[in-house]
């Protein structure tokens, strides 16, 4: 096996373009050639050391766009305060990664190029209308998250070109987002189910528009069609709305940790709990990241107060 | 593989097959035995030691990926006056049964508290959320981590 550590970006597409495979925190691919999912490629380059993909924009920009270096750790993300102000959806997701070394050496390049259905960062991304920077030796490209996933472990990008950055547009005023997950436990743990939800308000605090994101009930990272039937509902009706699409447009399996029927149940759930936070934070209330903790959503200590309840006063 | 390995401040010149695991290295060619390979797969944490301060399950890291870089094992973390205070807390609360989980136990604290010195029950729970325990039931850990704080 031959291993380079690359000392410039170019250094690394050059090796792309002879074959070597990207690896950062190696959490995805070590850990799946040491299960024997599939052996460690032929060659490997390190690209954890490049400065360039290790940097946060927070839309200091013109375009106010924010920027997230390929190589920028969960960790990270969980703890800047421009993606927790902006995009608290995905500090909700990156903080749910894993355990504390998981969200250290863990990269948001390597969690949507790895294409899990079941990553905790892709139902944020995809709600918040996030691109991917892709670069090669032939050029760079940015391309909607929406097209990179072709199914469980499958990306519509080619296999010389490199996850650089992942671009986010600016959410407008009275907008946030938030992702909540089902799990078993708290830590280590891997989505049941996953929803992520961005919601801008009106001012009389109907919903103006919604995005809704789904993890790990279709072979890629779903969007929530036909989101315009919740537009100018109240948070609570909205709410019940998207549960019922969320449920009814899953196409979930069935596994060890879960059967294809309560995924789909579930999932309603999530997504209903995710827009409601997600409405809350655009309110201007604040929910500390993740939500799965601070509402006690998912697998919660006894007494945690469970976000089941409407504000119109309607159980879930 | 010619690599140049740091461990607890001491350079290390290894020549080593690219594909080898960061515990596999530390403990057979560097003879460092404190670090434990419990799952082998990234789940247990007894393997935790600090890449530049920060925890890392060397089980499913590559030793080459720390060419240059700072490791540090539970090794690292006595000194010639004896054991860290963490260390200490660690005995004299009972946060020691087996003993195959506490190096790790030990990374991981020691990285929290570096970053948070004075964390409360449920930051040190979040802290030590990678390192699994088949004997202790976690409390007296919890309850060494937190006496260790500098404030209590």
């Amino acid at each position: 096996m031959q291993f380079v550590i690359a000392e410039t970006l170019e250094h690394a597409l050059e090796l792309m373009a002879s074959g070597s495979r990207p690896i950062a925190g190696g959490t995805d691919l070590v850990v799946g050639a040491r299960q024997g999912k599939e052996p460690l490629p032929d060659a490997l380059v390190a690209i954890d050391r490049l400065g360039v993909l290790a940097s946060i924009d927070g839309g200091t920009g013109e375009d106010g766009e924010i920027v997230i270096g390929a190589c920028v750790s969960h960790a990270t993300i969980a703890g800047h305060g421009d993606i927790i102000d902006l995009v608290p959806g995905l500090a909700d997701g990156s903080s749910l990664v894993g355990s504390p070394a998981t969200r250290h050496v863990g990269t948001i390049g390597g969690n949507i190029m790895n294409a899990s259905p079941a990553m905790d960062t892709g139902a944020p991304l995809l709600a918040a209308g996030a691109a991917v920077e892709v670069a090669s030796t032939r050029g760079s490209r940015l391309l909607a998250v929406a097209d990179l996933w072709l199914g469980p472990g499958q990306t519509s990008v080619d296999s010389d070109e490199l996850c650089v950055a992942v671009h986010i547009p600016r959410p407008g005023p009275r907008t946030s987002s938030a992702y909540v997950r089902l799990e078993y436990r708290r830590t280590m743990e891997i989505a049941v189910v996953g929803a992520g939800a961005q919601v801008s308000l009106s001012d009389d605090g109907s919903v103006a528009s919604a995005s809704v994101a789904l993890t790990a009930v279709a072979p890629v990272i779903i969007a929530v069609q036909g989101l315009s039937e919740v537009v100018g509902l109240q948070p609570g009706e909205a709410a019940r709305t998207v549960a019922r699409l969320a449920s009814e447009q899953s196409r979930p399996i069935s596994d060890l940790r879960a059967s294809d029927r309560y995924r789909r149940h579930t999932v309603g759930v999530m997504a209903s709990r995710a827009v409601l936070a997600a409405c809350r934070r655009a309110a201007g209330e604040e929910i500390a990241v993740p939500v799965n903790r601070s509402e006690g959503i998912g697998a919660g200590y006894p007494g945690d107060a469970v976000a089941n309840t409407t504000a119109d006063g309607v159980e879930l | 593989m010619k690599i140049n390995l740091n461990v607890n401040g001491v350079t290390f010149p290894v020549d080593i097959e690219p594909d080898r695991s960061l515990s596999g290295v530390l403990r057979n060619e560097i003879g460092l035995t404190g670090t434990k390979e419990g799952c082998d797969d990234c789940e247990c944490g007894a393997c935790m030691v600090l890449l530049d301060g920060h925890p890392v399950n060397s089980c499913s890291y590559l030793a080459v990926q720390t060419d240059g870089r700072q490791v540090t094992t539970v090794e690292g973390l006595a000194d010639a006056d004896g054991l860290a205070p963490l260390q200490q807390a660690m005995l004299d609360a009972g946060g020691v049964q087996c003993g195959f989980c506490t190096p790790g136990m030990l990374m991981s604290a020691t990285a929290l508290l570096s970053e948070n010195p004075e964390p409360t029950v449920e930051e040190i729970r979040i802290g030590l959320s990678g390192n699994l325990c088949r004997c202790t039931g976690y409390a007296k850990i919890i309850e060494a981590v937190g006496s260790d704080a500098p404030s209590t």
